[in-house]
């Protein structure tokens, strides 16, 4: 039996999220209160002292830096190790997961704060992930 | 307003054990790890299971557990928020029984970590944040997340590999004085450095173990702590917080923002001491950086201080603030959610009965994350 990577299901809430990577666009949310962008995907501002639920939709840029990772070699077995779990602090402010595409990962090829930018990763009629590559 | 400092030293810890051993029980299920730690803890206070008026646990519900023990207390607790939660369990039983919610709380803890006998399910659906947000990249497990904000501490601090490992290191120290920790043979910096690559900058001997065990407390009022068999341990300061429940959803990769500005400013106010008075610190070892976070956060030491810290050994025996003295989760014992044998281990020290006794403790401070840095929790506890 051959182990399945675990798939999102979108949410209403989420759903204009999922739809656009489809599309090859980053769709995410900025409140129109405080003018900040957030993620993940919610109908109001997560950001403390505001919590406005004047918000909208935006597509932002794709581009950011690699914040903090791991390089797993302890592997979720659906995943070939070593891989890269990341987090990127995106232009536009939030962090988000992802993967960083890279053959043979070593601490020395990925320094701290290195720009990245989107690959849109097609798994199926209804999922495309969000991974990066180093620029 | 009401203020906590009221209730500083207004309820004690009287009864305090674990399971009978620790490390690999795979003819106890979870629930049976709960009542023998509850019976032996209910023996090391003179009581019995007819004495509880009060319940806490979390892993398994408080309905679980007291159909599985048979009592039908007046207080109950299920707050379940990861491995600081019995923490947050004494808290809140200090308000409850200076309320005269309970008389006599009992606080459980069992886990068939190793083993997983009678485990229920663990982890989100597809559709929740962190089936959607996360999971897809392959995160697994504790060491694929919690480790995560280290690189980014790094790169602010410049905290390298060698001070991840010595916090290892100076914990197997204390696990060698401990007959009852799994893993007791001395290691080098080396040693960790060299055992098998986890989840980079994570190898296996920074990481805490995975065993079977148990552990539970009982807790009453300051009039009736003095008739019991052994000296009451005070709770003299508490604070929680909860923050996120995914990774890539904490506020600050390089500081656990919720221990320096709630929990441990909290407890410290409400213990009425500053750091100069903690003889004795228990911080949660889930992995080696861990304690470095929150000897910062707690305010020990400064920002990026805490490496350093670890590496020239100050928490190690003969070190000038002892650290994780029964061997942590690193070396000790880990069933998944560790809080409850860090209290333990600060129970003991106060008695003056722990393994690796150190001299003249007064007060300890017990301090966990629940999840990865989601939930925080902490207590300032002391003997006199």
């Amino acid at each position: 039996m051959n182990p399945q990577k675990p798939l999102p299901q979108a949410t209403p809430e989420t759903q204009e999220y999922w739809d656009g990577l489809q599309r090859g666009e980053l769709r995410i949310q900025r409140c129109r209160a405080c003018n900040r962008h957030y993620f993940y995907p919610r109908p109001f501002c997560p950001h403390p002292g505001c919590h406005s639920r004047d918000v909208e939709w935006t597509t932002v840029s794709g581009k950011g830096k690699l914040h903090s990772y791991v390089i797993a070699h302890r592997a979720h077995p659906a995943f070939a190790a070593p891989y890269v779990i990341a987090v990127v602090a995106l232009d536009e402010g939030p962090k988000m997961m992802t993967n960083i595409l890279i053959d043979d990962p070593r601490p020395e090829t990925l320094p701290a704060d290195a720009p990245v930018e989107i690959v849109y990763e097609t798994v199926n009629e209804k999922v495309t992930l969000p991974k990066f590559r180093l620029v | 307003m009401p203020d906590s400092r009221a209730l500083r030293r207004k309820v004690a810890i009287v009864g305090a054990a674990e399971t009978d051993t620790v490390g690999h029980l795979p003819n106890h299920s979870t629930l049976q790890l709960h009542a023998e730690s509850a019976f032996n803890a209910l023996a090391d206070a003179g009581l019995t299971l007819d004495d509880v008026d009060g319940i806490a646990t979390a892993g398994v519900s408080p309905a679980q557990l007291t159909e599985y023990l048979g009592i039908m207390p007046r207080y109950l607790d299920g707050t379940s928020v990861g491995g600081c939660s019995f923490l947050i369990h004494v808290s809140h039983a200090v308000a409850a029984i200076a309320a005269g919610y309970a008389d006599v709380v009992l606080v459980t803890h069992g886990e068939s970590g190793r083993s997983r006998v009678g485990v229920g399910g663990f982890g989100g659906g597809a559709s929740t944040p962190g089936g959607q947000f996360e999971a897809p990249f392959g995160v697994f497990g504790p060491p694929s997340m919690f480790s995560l904000p280290i690189v980014h501490y790094m790169q602010r601090y410049g905290l390298t590999e060698q001070q991840l490992a010595a916090v290892s290191v100076s914990t197997r120290q204390w696990a060698s004085m401990n007959p009852r920790a799994l893993m007791r043979d001395p290691i080098t910096i080396a040693d960790v450095l060299n055992s098998r690559l986890i989840a980079w900058p994570l190898h296996l001997l920074n990481c805490c173990l995975v065993t079977d065990g148990g552990g539970a407390l009982v807790l009453v009022s300051e009039e009736r702590a003095k008739d019991f068999p052994k000296p009451p341990v005070w709770i003299l300061g508490r604070g929680e917080s909860v923050q996120h429940t995914n990774i890539s959803q904490m506020w600050d990769y390089s500081d656990w923002t919720a221990a320096a500005k709630i929990t441990g400013p909290e407890a410290f106010r409400m213990a009425d001491l500053d750091h100069s008075a903690i003889d004795h610190l228990m911080l949660y070892d889930a992995f080696s950086h861990t304690p470095i976070y929150g000897l910062e956060a707690l305010g020990f030491v400064g920002a990026g201080e805490a490496g350093p810290w670890f590496e020239e050994m100050r928490g190690a025996p003969g070190g000038a603030l002892p650290v994780n003295t029964n061997g942590g989760g690193l070396s000790y014992t880990h069933t998944g959610m560790y809080g409850m044998f860090a209290i333990q281990e600060a129970v003991r020290q106060l008695r003056h009965e722990a393994a690796a006794q150190v001299n003249d403790v007064e007060t300890s401070l017990v301090h966990g994350p629940g999840g990865w840095f989601s939930a925080t929790s902490t207590l300032i506890l002391g003997n006199q």
